[in-house]
């Protein structure tokens, strides 16, 4: 299995996009760092940035690769090859080189300007939010069977989590004013992903007073070390379960 | 030896194998024959594991190949259009597919050469021919010396040299201890190679015997006329 993600390693790499993805990435945290003289504050407008850009480009990135190494499949699976190995050696190639990626273009330079746990937060919750998504465009692209397709379907994921989503949020806060919500936000929170990593970042900086009731509701649970944990958990719950449904799936596909 | 028993497989609402049977024994050669779309390479996908059949049971040397991979060992295949990874070289895809084959030490590099492959070692995937594809597959089919055979049209797209040199490793790899599974369309090389015909019409099989015994049965010297007669006669049993 080693072998194999070794070799989908090397042909990642070969393409150039994941270097000109790292180098992108790492422009704009620079240049967030010198436009902003407080750390907290680029930080946050870092934070917003990645947090479109990150699972964008994970799991459009992770469509088209599998569908452009559809070849490759095809031809491991004629070969005394575990189909198991080929599904989860792709999917460890595809998270290690975006993970490589995102640490080197957003976790190198934001240590130089700022070494605090928000920004050992940052870079935990990027790279989980990377698997998340490399994951979800797994399924994507397992369900469907052409490569036009798997990309509408991916791109509706992102939608859906990172715009969608939010605008229903709020229908349902704004519908429901008048009884205590909290704990319903919470719950809400959890089934989105993006959500999850925002909010980790957010009570770290400390910022948390600006969101009201609620805001010291969340601080009250995930400022505590068990809300951190039930964070990072439903983050990882997030990768597992798309993943293990593509894995599925895949066992059964016809090629 | 490899069992087919009752294998049925739906792409949807197209039944593509009805309730198929067959048994490929040792030493021997078997000539896959049918219309396009009738089900061939449906069925070389399902013994390969990369169709899994709705139902019915394959099993090769008496164990079911069901969710199994290590069988493969004894395989080797030669698609009908090979598709590689685009960015490798053919040297690369060469010593990628030995380094995962590690175990396997008896490697058969003569199609290599016998192509002349080697010499174009440094050629991307993407910039060959369909023919040079088709050369690099069938080089990599007899690459890890399988007892097992299967080719999917393995002529098709070759120049006339490269098909004299295909079919003359074909039968010099003959022998007891392998079996072969050719399909194609140039049924004059069938005749040459192969030793038993299975004939697919629509998802079913309608001939499965020696060749011998159906050109005695039909009349006929030429596989191909041979085969015309059973297509004729199966075509009256669907009106009548």
């Amino acid at each position: 299995m080693i072998k194999i993600a070794k070799y989908v390693l090397l042909d990642i790499l070969r393409n150039r996009f994941v270097i000109l993805y790292t180098f992108f990435l790492f422009l704009v945290t620079l240049s967030m760092f010198s436009l902003e003289g407080n750390s907290d504050k680029a930080i946050l407008s870092l934070l917003n940035i990645i947090l479109m850009v990150v699972p964008l480009v994970s799991i459009i990135f992770t469509t088209i690769h599998f569908f452009n190494s559809y070849e490759f499949i095809e031809l491991l699976l004629s070969q005394p090859i575990n189909r198991k190995a080929i599904f989860l050696s792709e999917f460890s190639a595809v998270s290690i080189a975006l993970c490589l990626a995102y640490v080197i273009g957003v976790g190198v330079p934001v240590t130089l300007f700022s070494q605090g746990m928000d920004t050992v937060y940052l870079i935990i919750s990027g790279m989980l939010l990377t698997l998340v998504f490399v994951a979800l465009a797994f399924c994507a692209s397992v369900l469907t069977r052409d490569k036009a397709k798997g990309i509408g379907v991916s791109l509706l994921f992102w939608f859906y989590f990172t715009l969608i989503y939010d605008g229903f949020v709020l229908y349902v806060i704004y519908a429901f004013n008048d009884y205590p919500l909290d704990k319903v936000t919470l719950a809400l929170v959890s089934l989105n992903p993006v959500d999850l990593a925002r909010i980790i970042i957010l009570l770290k900086l400390d910022i948390s007073a600006l969101m009201g009731y609620t805001g010291a509701f969340y601080k009250q649970f995930f400022g505590s070390s068990m809300g951190i944990i039930y964070s990072f958990v439903f983050l990882l719950i997030w990768a597992a379960l798309p993943l293990s449904i593509s894995l599925r799936k895949f066992l059964k596909k016809d090629i | 030896m490899i069992s087919v028993s009752k294998i049925e497989k739906r792409f949807g609402a197209l039944d593509v194998l009805k309730s198929i049977s067959a048994n490929f024994e040792m030493g021997r050669s078997y000539a896959l024959i049918g219309p396009n779309g009738s089900g061939k390479t449906t069925l070389i996908k399902s013994i390969l594991g990369m169709v899994v059949p709705d139902s019915g049971r394959i099993e090769m040397d008496g164990e079911s190949i069901k969710g199994k991979w290590s069988y493969r060992q004894k395989i080797g295949y030669m698609p009908q259009i090979g598709r590689y990874p685009d960015n490798m070289t053919i040297g690369q895809l060469f010593s990628m597919m030995k380094d995962l084959r590690s175990d396997c030490k008896a490697i058969d590099e003569e199609l290599i050469e016998g192509f002349g492959l080697d010499k174009i070692m440094s050629k991307r995937m993407h910039t060959l021919s369909g023919g040079t594809r088709q050369k690099v597959s069938a080089a990599l089919a007899f690459l890890f010396n399988p007892k097992v055979l299967i080719l999917d049209e393995p002529t098709a797209g070759l120049d006339p040299l490269a098909v004299e040199v295909i079919k003359e490793k074909i039968l010099t790899e003959m022998g007891d201890s392998k079996i072969f599974i050719i399909t194609s369309h140039i049924l004059s090389d069938l005749d040459e190679l192969s030793s038993h015909a299975l004939y697919l019409d629509n998802g079913s099989l309608i001939y499965n015997d020696s060749i011998a015994l159906l050109k005695e049965e039909t009349g006929e010297i030429k596989l191909g006329k041979a085969i015309a007669t059973i297509m004729r006669r199966n075509q009256k049993n669907v009106i009548v």
